[in-house]
């Protein structure tokens, strides 16, 4: 089947000086239709970039450098700001992570929804105003007629939130790009959202890129998932492959460093990751991670950050390889004190 | 950094721009400062030395009469060429720079560290306090400038007295105004409450913290503030009331040669580049350092 | 006998609104006051870390603030041991200030971005007259390695520092004033999830090496699981349920509990299998 989207070798840059300021460095996922697809990675990792790149909405001085972006076959990258603009309408949509400054605050809700129909879809002002009605009560709602009026600033965050959901994908999109959707809503109206979004998924065969910084998040609603760091994919394969058999370090010390409920009461000290993620201007040779990876090695400082199969689905930055055949927990701390 | 760009990135996960700070442009002195900024402060401390210096570069006296010579053109021996009764041009415009920055430098200078205060403390206390003082900065601002200033000077007589005075009187309040509004963001931002959490005084919390950082944008308002007075000043000299002949002064050389307008327009005219070109140092100056990433940051 | 608590509060309530516009009046329209904190009681005692969980509007940091007094309280007691908060003033004040110090949610925001980080906290030695403060450089050394910090960041301004490092640094700052109370208002939200837990350490190590009494306030309730000894859960402003950190979240009693608990997403899905 052939993958919705396709990103491959993305590379994003910033500034003008020589050389430039890397953001994303030969970064590369897939989505197949109907698939939801998790970005996860901390500040730094490129993973915001990586899903403004799609719609080619990378704020200026940074630009895509190199790599494709190939949406259903086509390249978005070569599009004329016309077909762009047509993809952007009508093929995929974008929700951010802070619902209101994404909305425009002068206007009533229902009429910033009623311009993208009319303006996308062409509908009459009166039917516009009746279907914008309709898609805010598709998106949970409740009084949607008395709502629309409402604007922006009357709302809470979670139903801001829902009123973009509505915006991006009133004209149906086939791929919605969510960029941290929920990271500005509290714990009960997050789990709202992310219901929504299974049901518009389940509903219309929508796929979904869902950027995260919270693996609780993508580990409830995402099929596949890819982990950034540092400008770089480091590792992308199905999630539970991830939560269970992770093969790259990173993503293990991650998870090892994610706060869990079950701890309460426990006196464990979870392991955070010694150091900090690297900033725009270090330039690290070889693999990313290595500064800050327990089971680095010399040989680690020459090789590029390219992905290799581990099982055909599941790919790995990491050469080295330390959790190779299954190692539990314990083996691998053996074998990092070797 | 004004209070607004602390407000900065939206924590761990937000940046979809990243908020790294390059460390190789982490320059110290002046390499890393924005064009602007360098063309700006060039110019305006081109005229400042020069206006120091002039009677060392004044070619000739700015009352040196040469009946011989008079209305004639920009020449190798006058560059501005002369007036009406001799006198050389240029020489006269580098006296009169000398009195008008000083004066500009004083009348801008000396209100915004009181307006400045009084405006923090105005956005700090707030309640009565910050409802008397508006009330007050609100009416300083209302007030017609130039009809108070002439009042003054009505009153103290012409010349640079009147505006020293007068100007003073109201301009604090528009340094006030700002330091103000800023100060009500600034005393929500954390490091201000944590001021109070670490029992710092009001005074210090006031004084050590918070004005430093409501400078800046003072600062960059100054530079407009002064193009403003220079104008402010030429206009009264034009009309007679600044600082009285033989004394030169940029407006009412301007004046002078307002009616050989159509015959000897260097008269006029070349003065009136320099206040120009004050106008344009002062603005780029205003500009560059209003960019807001002044050693180069990535937004 | 039971030790005193180190911090009470009793009965707090602070509401937003209270006002009534001129319109208002003539109109004779009723705004109902916001209780942002209502009636909440609670204790913090010596060697403990208490959390404070709840959603948005759930009035925590609101309470947080009213105990250092950022905001004054409409009603209520709050006691440092033993010693009325809401009844001090100047000096007394400051002085009990300084025995509960708080950390902010914000690393951008919660340093002085015009300072260095030596000034800072030198200042807070100056001003509070703390032993050693005369020899600045130790002092600031000393103050940075409570937080794990190098004496290399000393002069550094925040914007030079990671968020991890600011939030550290606002801890030390805290710490330089010698407090027996620690008010930290979210201090990890903001923060990268491999930085935070080498932030919850910190904490812990707080707690178990220099006896310090810490009120976490936080919104995560994995976070509170990782560090808190008890928690305190408010809704709306109304404090719902309290016990010790296990035995609210293995067993909830109060709805809203049971619902924070059910919404929190959980990082092993359910649908894997094991």
């Amino acid at each position: 089947m052939n993958p919705l989207l396709r990103i491959e070798g993305l590379r994003v840059e910033f500034g003008s000086e020589d050389p430039p300021l890397v953001a994303v460095d030969g970064a590369g996922l897939t989505v197949q239709p109907g698939e939801v697809v998790g970005l996860i990675g901390e500040s730094g990792s490129g993973k915001s970039l990586t899903c403004r790149s799609v719609m080619r909405l990378i704020p200026r001085p940074g630009r895509v450098a190199a790599g494709s972006i190939e949406f259903d076959g086509r390249d978005v990258l070569a599009m004329s700001a016309d077909e762009l603009r047509e993809f952007r309408a009508h093929e995929a949509g974008m929700i951010y992570q802070d619902p209101f400054s994404s909305l425009n605050p002068v206007f009533r809700i229902r009429d910033q929804i009623a311009e993208t129909l009319r303006v996308n879809l062409d509908m009459s002002k009166s039917k516009a105003r009746a279907h914008a009605v309709e898609l805010l009560d598709g998106v949970g709602i409740p009084d949607p007629e008395r709502r629309a009026l409402a604007y922006p600033h009357e709302l809470s965050g979670g139903m801001r939130q829902r009123v973009m959901i509505a915006l991006a994908t009133a004209s149906r999109p086939r791929l919605l790009l969510a960029d941290e959707p929920t990271t500005a809503l509290d714990v009960t109206t997050q789990a709202q959202i992310l219901d929504l979004l299974m049901r518009l998924r389940t509903e219309r065969g929508m796929a979904v890129l869902l950027v995260s910084h919270d693996f609780g998040v993508i580990a409830q609603v995402c099929d596949r998932v890819a982990v950034m760091y540092g400008g770089h994919v480091v590792e992308m394969g199905p999630l539970e492959a991830l939560y269970n058999d992770a093969q790259h370090p990173y993503t293990r010390a991650l998870l090892e460093a994610v706060p869990q409920l079950e701890s309460a009461g426990h006196a464990t000290r979870r392991p955070g990751i010694a150091g900090v993620p690297p900033e725009l201007t270090d330039v690290l040779p070889g693999c990313v991670f290595k500064p800050r990876c327990r089971y680095a090695q010399p040989s680690c400082e020459a090789i590029s950050m390219e992905l290799a199969p581990v099982v055909p689905g599941h790919e790995t930055a990491c050469p080295v390889r330390p959790f190779a055949h299954s190692g539990t927990q314990s083996e691998t701390q053996a074998r990092a004190q070797a | 950094m004004s209070a607004v760009d602390v407000l900065g990135a939206p924590g761990a996960a937000g940046g979809q721009v990243p908020a790294a700070i390059p460390r190789r442009s982490r320059t110290h002195g002046l390499r890393g400062l924005p064009l602007q900024v360098k063309i700006g402060g060039g110019i305006l401390a081109l005229l400042v030395i020069v206006a120091i210096l002039a009677p060392l570069l004044a070619p000739y006296g700015q009352n040196q009469l040469d009946f011989d010579h008079i209305l004639s053109g920009p020449s190798f021996s006058h560059p501005m060429g002369t007036d009406s009764t001799g006198r050389d041009i240029f020489s006269r415009t580098l006296y009169a720079l000398r009195v008008d920055l000083a004066i500009v430098v004083a009348v801008t200078y000396i209100p915004l560290p009181i307006g400045v205060l009084i405006g923090a403390m105005a956005g700090y206390f707030g309640g009565i306090v910050d409802a008397i003082v508006s009330r007050i900065i609100d009416t300083m601002i209302a007030f017609p400038f130039m009809v108070l200033v002439i009042a003054v000077i009505a009153i103290v007589g012409p010349g640079v007295k009147g505006v020293l005075i007068g100007v003073p009187i109201v301009a604090w309040a528009l340094y006030a105004r700002l330091a103000r509004s800023e100060m009500l963001v600034m005393r929500e931002q954390p490091f201000m409450l944590a001021t109070t959490a670490l029992g710092y005084t009001r005074r210090r919390a006031i004084l050590r913290h918070a004005v430093p950082n409501l400078m800046r944008s003072c600062l960059i308002y100054s530079t407009l503030d002064m193009v403003v007075n220079l104008l402010l000043l030429a206009s009264l000299a034009y009309l007679g009331l600044g600082a009285q002949p033989p004394n030169a002064e940029l407006g009412s050389i301007i004046a002078d040669g307002q009616s050989s307008l159509l015959s000897a327009w260097w008269v006029a005219t070349l003065p009136g580049f320099v206040v120009v070109l004050f106008g344009i140092g002062a603005g780029l100056l205003g500009d560059g350092l209003s960019d807001g990433r002044l050693r180069g940051e990535v937004q | 006998m039971t030790e005193q608590p180190l911090l009470s509060v009793r009965n707090v309530v602070k509401e937003f609104g209270l006002r009534r516009t001129v319109a208002e009046r003539v109109a004779r329209t009723h705004s109902e006051p916001h209780r942002a904190v209502d009636d909440v009681s609670l204790e913090l005692r010596r060697g403990e870390i208490l959390g404070l969980a709840g959603g948005s509007g759930s009035g925590k940091t609101t309470l947080a603030r009213c105990i250092v007094r950022l905001i004054e309280p409409d009603a209520g007691t709050i006691e440092l041991a033993g010693r009325d908060v809401r009844a001090a003033r100047g000096t007394e004040l400051r002085e009990l200030r300084r025995r509960m110090q708080m950390v902010f949610q914000d690393p951008y925001a919660s340093l002085n971005p015009r300072m260095t980080v030596a000034t800072a906290l030198l200042e807070v030695g100056r001003v509070h007259q703390r032993p050693g403060a005369e020899d600045g450089e130790q002092f600031v050394r000393d103050a940075l390695e409570r937080v794990h910090l190098g004496a290399g960041l000393a002069r550094r301004r925040p914007r030079e520092l990671s968020g991890g490092q600011r939030q550290r640094v606002a801890v030390a700052r805290a710490l330089a004033a010698g407090p027996e109370v620690l008010i930290a208002d979210e201090p990890v939200s903001a923060l990268d999830v491999s930085v935070q837990a080498q932030l919850l350490n910190l904490f812990l190590d707080l707690r178990d090496d220099l006896g310090v009494a810490i009120l976490f306030v936080a919104h995560q309730l994995a976070v509170i699981a990782e560090v808190a000894d008890r928690v305190a859960v408010m809704n709306r402003g109304r404090l719902v349920e309290e016990g010790e950190t296990a035995a609210v979240f293995g067993n909830p009693q109060d709805d809203y509990t049971k619902a924070l608990l059910a919404a929190h997403p959980h990082p092993r899905p359910a649908r894997m299998a094991s």
